[in-house]
């Protein structure tokens, strides 16, 4: 991904895409439910398999669609299909990397959009790092991203970060209800971000 | 001049209905008044698509204020706003107040007329 991805990003790179984000997580519900049952409302995994199923039933569709446009198009069926915390907030997150990324993006754009994308999951869940959120593998993973690591050590920087989110207190999210008893877990939000980044980087790794 | 429009946003159903029911006893029909609740599956939740449309269905010139419950009801309402049509975005609020003293307090104070600002306050003493 060193180079322009517009040869990288043709319609059966797309259609693996998004079949590898919607599977990962569609195969991960329980887990993500029972993290959830954990220290929240018990719903992640069942809401965010709801969104991806929805997303996967338009692989074609997207996949004939431009980066940005479909980007976007994942965010508003997150958005109106997953329901939960997490609807709003992946929706922001997709539909503002449809906003700032470039139809054929540098390693340099790529960065920036995930960058401005991560600021706005920031501003519409009133939260930062350090909260026990998806935010404390989605700020890290694109800072690595952003310095120029390998995929790899990218995707290894996520699945820490969500493992750094166990001995963390949550304050932000229903998890921080329990406040001292949210200590001990992962974060759901963490651990299905922390899936997500994988997918994408496991995709584009070998290029 | 319309009355301000209440929406009522929970993560139960029936929340939000017995939260409408104890609105419509308090104001009657006065005031535009429509409730939500539950994800797009039918479950305890909050759908943004069912927001957007209670937010139509609520819809006064005056202006709506949004009533809600825990996270996701706030989150999901702060982004159905988002999505409006600019000429209503700007007319719609979310309260920070308890759901149901607040739907019923903001009724209260919107039945007489008062502008959505004042409705807002009104709902949002509630809160410590």
């Amino acid at each position: 991904m060193a180079e322009s991805t517009h040869n990288l990003m043709d319609s059966d790179r797309k259609r693996r895409l998004i079949t590898r984000l919607a599977e990962v997580v569609i195969a991960h519900a329980d887990e993500l439910t029972a993290l959830d049952a954990a220290i929240g409302d018990g719903d992640h995994g069942h809401n965010m398999k709801r969104g991806f199923e929805a997303v996967l039933q338009d692989t074609e569709t997207l996949s004939a669609m431009a980066l940005p446009e479909l980007l976007r198009a994942i965010g508003v069926k997150l958005l109106s299909k997953v329901g939960g915390a997490s609807g709003p907030l992946y929706g922001t997150l997709f539909m503002t990397l449809g906003k700032q990324m470039p139809a054929a993006p540098l390693r340099g754009g790529i960065a920036d959009a995930l960058q401005g994308a991560v600021e706005a999951v920031k501003a519409r869940g009133k939260s930062d790092v350090g909260q026990k959120t998806m935010l404390d593998v989605l700020a890290p993973a694109c800072a690595a991203f952003a310095t120029g690591n390998s995929l790899s050590s990218v995707a290894e920087t996520a699945r820490r970060a969500a493992e750094a989110t166990v001995p963390m207190r949550a304050t932000r999210g229903r998890a921080s209800f329990l406040g001292e008893r949210s200590i001990g877990h992962m974060d759901p939000g963490a651990r299905s971000a922390e899936l997500m980044i994988a997918a994408v980087c496991e995709e584009f790794g070998g290029t | 001049m319309a009355n301000v429009g209440i929406v009522i946003v929970s993560h139960s159903p029936k929340v939000a209905e017995g939260a409408a029911d104890m609105v419509r006893q308090m104001v009657g029909d006065d005031v535009p008044l429509a409730w939500t609740g539950g994800n797009p599956a039918g479950g305890l939740g909050t759908s943004f698509e069912a927001i957007v449309e209670a937010i139509h269905r609520a819809w006064s010139d005056a202006g709506v204020a949004i009533l809600v419950d825990l996270g996701g009801a706030e989150t999901n309402s702060e982004m159905a706003v988002e999505m409006l049509p600019e000429d209503k975005r700007h007319r719609v609020v979310v309260c920070n107040a308890p759901i149901v003293e607040g739907a019923v307090v903001a009724a209260t104070e919107a039945s007489g007329g008062a502008s959505l600002g004042t409705v807002r306050r009104t709902a949002e003493e509630l809160s410590p």
